[in-house]
């Protein structure tokens, strides 16, 4: 008697959630139609489909040299986090020490922090230490929001970590480094994987602090901003699909890194 | 051991990075901006006489309008959000199996696209012409008005936004609910409404509030929306603090409305989470 009413439950499920992933690829799919039409202005349904526009926005200089800022804004975003992250994990997850509670509370409070102010706390602040903004000023400030998230990410993994396989490491004469090495690093290396993919896509599309602390340096989330409030140009929409599809293939070739990390970790693991 | 390694655990050692770079990243700049908060309106130099006039100067505006405006919003996305959610977190814990990673990819996705680019593709989507009005047009001949730059849109922005971070944790806090609880319940004959309230919902509760908590702190820092969306029909705090910082150049006034934003939002999550257990939710063995 429950069954038949769970068949209906479930299909009531299913139903509604891919209802709502229509709603959430609603704007993506507005995107990618605009970005498609040849004329200046986007007019549905369109009448000539064509993709001239992807031409001029990639033929544009200017263009590049957004993509290259956001590019390394990212790529220091993401070395950096990871390493502090790292530990931060163990310390998250792994260790019983006094103050752990507190600490991991500590951690979520800039993520439980609206970034708009965030953004402008930080402005204020290398304005008081005389700091000129510039790109480098941007990764200080996406760190202080992206380590707290790559902590969470990596100490996921961190909790189903079991300790005794350092013991056991130690026991054999093995030293801190090689332990580390050898045991530590490869049982993680599927967080740390999530973790850098997440840090490197949320700085990469990062709009409230690259705002008030890049400077002159402009990223490609700040320059998409500025095209949109002046008005319209089918620039706008082309960026935007490549970032989408961008996202989309760097979480997928990260989800596969992964699978194939967890399937070494097992085979490793059955081969001891 | 030495009295260094006592007072040094290992885990101890090892937050040592990320305190040390939250001291100079988050607590600091917070610092500064309460320090800003009492300088004379219209400086920009922290070494003067501190004074009270910008507190002042936002009790005798209309500022709580502002505040009660992001306030109400935030409240109504988490409402909105939690109705939406929870048959989709019931899902991924329960009914999709093997499906679920690829649909938590899916929802994740989104959240990698700069926040402004995704809600401009809200505004191509309801634009006259845009591809909700000119399918309509051409289809059935329909002629409606566009419904951007209007509340209900900033909410929907918002929504739409925001749907993730309260998805996440309401998964974490649906996968603790132990299967053989939900079982038992239904072999004494509790019916599928009393088995949501009573075993369902308290025993997910933690994930529960930390999604409300998330969303709601996110939702009141909103600006984007509004702005884009709603047409400024109406103005947020935030949007107020950013007028502050840049048009009206007067950023002791903006900071001493930060310092407001700063005292709700503050007080909501550590009260909220020092209740908290964050290895249960988090799935430590």
């Amino acid at each position: 008697m429950e069954n038949s009413g769970d068949r209906a439950w479930r299909a009531l499920i299913w139903t509604w959630t891919l209802a709502v992933i229509v709603f959430m690829y609603l704007p993506a799919l507005s995107l990618f139609l605009a970005s498609s039409t040849s004329s200046r202005y986007f007019m549905f349904p369109i009448q000539k489909w064509g993709l001239d526009w992807w031409q001029k926005t990639f033929a544009s200089l200017e263009v590049r040299q957004l993509f290259e800022t956001s590019f390394f804004l990212a790529l220091w975003v993401t070395m950096i986090a990871v390493v502090i992250a790292l530990f931060g994990a163990l310390a998250f997850a792994r260790y019983d020490w006094k103050g752990r509670s507190a600490y991991q509370k500590i951690v979520l409070l800039p993520i439980f922090f609206p970034q708009t102010v965030l953004g402008l706390a930080l402005l204020l602040w290398f304005n008081a230490l005389g700091l000129t903004m510039s790109w480098h000023t941007a990764v200080f400030a996406h760190l202080v929001w992206i380590i707290p998230v790559c902590t969470l990410v990596i100490s996921i993994q961190v909790y189903s970590f079991d300790p005794a396989l350092e013991e056991a490491a130690f026991d054999l004469g093995a030293t801190r480094w090689q332990v580390f090495r050898e045991v530590t690093l490869p049982v993680l290396a599927p967080g740390i994987v999530s973790g850098a993919l997440f840090a490197f896509l949320l700085s990469w599309g990062n709009f409230p602090l690259s705002l008030y602390t890049s400077g002159a340096d402009t990223t490609l989330p700040e320059y998409l901003y500025a095209k949109m409030i002046a008005g319209y140009t089918p620039g706008v929409p082309v960026l935007g699909t490549v970032s989408t599809l961008g996202a989309g293939l760097i979480v997928l070739l990260g989800y596969l890194a992964v699978v194939l990390l967890r399937r070494g970790g097992s085979t490793a693991k059955s081969a001891d | 051991m030495s009295t260094l390694a006592k007072l040094f655990p290992p885990g101890a050692r090892q937050a040592l990075p990320v305190l040390l770079f939250l001291l100079c990243g988050f607590v600091a700049p917070l610092l500064a901006v309460i320090a800003y908060s009492f300088v004379p309106p219209r400086t920009f130099s922290l070494w003067q006489p501190w004074t009270l006039e910008n507190y002042v100067e936002i009790f005798n505006s209309s500022s709580y309008i502002t505040f009660l405006w992001s306030l109400g919003l935030a409240a109504a996305t988490v409402i909105i959000l939690a109705l939406i959610c929870y048959p989709i977190a019931f899902g991924l814990a329960r009914v999709f199996g093997r499906w679920a990673t690829l649909i938590t990819l899916l929802f994740t996705l989104p959240l990698f696209v700069s926040e402004n680019v995704r809600i401009y593709g809200w505004i191509l989507f309801f634009i006259k012409n845009g591809v909700l009005l000119g399918s309509l047009k051409s289809m059935f001949g329909w002629e409606l008005e566009s419904a951007l730059f209007t509340v209900g849109l900033t909410l929907l922005g918002m929504v739409y936004v925001y749907l993730p971070f309260m998805l996440f944790p309401m998964t974490l806090g649906v996968s603790m609910v132990p299967q053989q609880t939900r079982e038992a319940a239904f072999d004494l004959g509790a019916t599928r409404w009393q088995v949501f309230k009573e075993v369902d919902l308290p025993l997910a509760m933690p994930g529960i509030i930390i999604g409300f908590l998330l969303t709601f702190v996110l939702a009141v820092g909103a600006i984007v929306e509004s702005k884009v969306l709603g047409g400024q029909r109406i103005i947020p705090i935030t949007h107020d603090i950013e007028i502050a910082f840049t048009y009206a150049q007067n950023w002791p006034l903006g900071a001493a409305l930060s310092v407001l934003l700063m005292l709700v939002v503050g007080a909501l999550v550590l009260l909220v989470l020092r209740r908290f257990d964050l290895d249960s939710i988090l799935g430590r063995r």
